[in-house]
């Protein structure tokens, strides 16, 4: 078993990972941090990808890096996003989660703290 | 010449494992934290250092050797500043999460 | 060999331990120190097969940067965190999505353990024209002239998921300036360290975008690391977080992408169209744009930490 087919295995780990942490976990911030994990694993199956189409002396195929890169970027604006997102709802709404609460305060208040 | 170069290789990089692993029992076994913090920062910064010594004769060029040793004295600035102030904030709140 | 092989299944295992402490973690502020330090050794696993461009990126942005505005939205979140916590999933939803977490990494498995046979690559097609380009990185000649589309249209996206976060600040803060987490006391040690490190910070980092060229490295890594900088600088307190309505400010945004569109439209006028660049001008073109995109992206990646303005502005 050679080095990318090893760590290709892994990256399906992440991803079943990830995906299992996204749907379990209440709590927006888990849900992100499962969601990042998900994302690495499908940019390390790329990266496998890269590694098998080794050739014209090259150590990898530089076209799926090169998409790999511009996905960990892509990522961490989509993870600021969604950061800021929840920042905002708990500090309007008081509390981080993504439940329809029955019992709090009529929603719709504008002006939050 | 170049097993006498290997040799010292291999003994300073094992030493320094030893050494980091030494700071990771501390941080394991230590009771609180500011001993844990201790342990992590002398250990871990010795043991980094044994094994940049241990690269030295492994490296290529000159401007490979000083990149070697300005990472050892970077991660030792900022080791150095972090511990200080991860300490001040267990003195301050009682224990970090 | 077999040395390699040791350390390539004990570096697979320890990835996998440290994801599944992320995401299993007890308390989130220990799940997300759990993925800065997954990050980092995910760097390592992009060493191993060879793609050390990604290594750098994962390492400045994906564990850095990613790192650094966890663990501020961690410790802002602390309070509600155990409110949030309640309310956990059944055992049938867990089972479902275990379930379903199973089967899709299986597949993924299948897919990696009887690839296609022979490996589709298109690394000669890009060696091809590395001559012409004189750019001796691939990656580099991917990102900038084979598809630099990808990498203009990543930047718009930097740029609108930046317009989104200052969205979210109320009506009377816009153009205000956004609120660091103040750390440390004036004169203390992260002073020290704001005032030690930037400088060598910024030569590294301008180091790793001119040496992009022809060695692992490139704008975005470099700009991570400016980013960076800028923020410790920042959160010491040595210098003001800058009101997001200046207008210099914004010309440093735009100017990436505007320079970047305009060489693009400039390849009208050559026969191959947009963003094609001519013969003699293709690597100073490149540099030209690089260097514009790297000052672009470490204030986006900035500012994108630092999040939308929490103060009014000063007129």
């Amino acid at each position: 078993m050679t080095a990318a087919t090893l760590f290709g295995l892994c990256g399906a780990a992440l991803v079943g990972l990830g995906l299992f942490g996204t749907i379990v976990h209440p709590q927006p911030l888990r849900k992100i941090l499962a969601f990042n994990v998900l994302g690495s694993g499908v940019f390390l199956l790329f990266g496998v990808i890269a590694r098998r189409g080794a050739a014209a002396a090259m150590g990898g195929d530089p076209v799926p890096q090169a998409m790999v890169i511009t996905g960990i970027v892509v990522a961490f604006s989509a993870t600021a996003l969604a950061i800021a997102l929840l920042l905002r709802l708990s500090s309007i709404s008081g509390s981080a989660t993504l439940s329809t609460d029955t019992s709090a305060r009529p929603d719709g208040s504008g002006g939050g703290r | 010449m170049r097993v006498l170069l290997d040799l010292v290789t291999i003994i300073a990089v094992a030493a320094g494992a030893l050494f980091i692993m030494a700071g990771t029992v501390g941080l394991l076994r230590f009771p609180d934290s500011l001993s844990r913090l201790h342990a992590l920062t002398k250990a871990d910064n010795l043991g980094l250092g044994l094994i940049v010594l241990g690269l030295l004769p492994q490296s290529q060029s000159l401007s490979a050797m000083l990149k070697l040793v300005a990472i050892w004295l970077l991660a030792q600035l900022a080791g150095a500043t972090v511990t200080q102030l991860v300490a001040r904030a267990i003195r301050r709140d009682g224990q970090p999460v | 060999m077999i040395a390699a092989h040791v350390f390539d299944a004990a570096l697979a295992v320890l990835v996998l331990g440290v994801a599944i402490w992320t995401v299993t973690a007890g308390p989130a502020f220990a799940a997300v120190i759990g993925f800065v330090a997954y990050g980092l050794l995910l760097a390592l696993v992009w060493v191993r097969i060879a793609a050390v461009d990604v290594a750098l990126t994962e390492a400045a942005v994906g564990s850095g940067v990613t790192g650094a505005l966890l663990i501020s939205a961690a410790a802002r979140l602390r309070p509600t965190e155990q409110r949030a916590a309640a309310e956990q999933p059944g055992p049938a939803l867990r089972f479902a999505a275990a379930a379903l977490a199973v089967l899709v990494a299986a597949g993924l498995a299948a897919l990696v353990l009887f690839p296609a046979e022979p490996a589709p690559t298109l690394a000669p097609a890009a060696a091809a024209h590395l001559q012409a380009l004189d750019v001796g990185n691939p990656v580099t000649a991917v990102l900038l002239a084979y598809r630099s589309l990808d990498t203009l249209l990543e930047k718009v996206v930097l740029l609108l998921a930046l317009m989104g976060v200052w969205s979210l600040a109320p009506d009377r803060f816009w153009g205000g300036a956004p609120k660091l987490w103040p750390g440390g006391q004036r004169g203390g040690e992260l002073t020290l360290l704001a005032r030690l490190l930037p400088p060598i910070g910024i030569v590294i980092g301008v180091y790793i975008l001119w040496v992009g060229a022809v060695a692992p490295g490139g704008a975005f890594q470099s700009g991570a690391i400016l980013a960076a900088m800028w923020l410790l600088v920042m959160i010491a307190g040595l210098q003001k977080a800058p009101e997001i309505g200046q207008w210099r400010l914004r010309l440093i945004l735009v100017a990436g992408p505007a320079v970047f569109l305009a060489v693009g439209l400039a390849g009208f006028a050559l026969p191959n169209g947009f963003l094609s660049y001519p013969e003699e001008y293709a690597k100073p073109l490149i540099i030209a744009v690089e260097v514009v995109l790297t000052l672009s992206i470490a204030a986006i990646l900035g500012l994108l930490v630092a999040g939308p303005p929490e103060s009014e502005r000063q007129r």
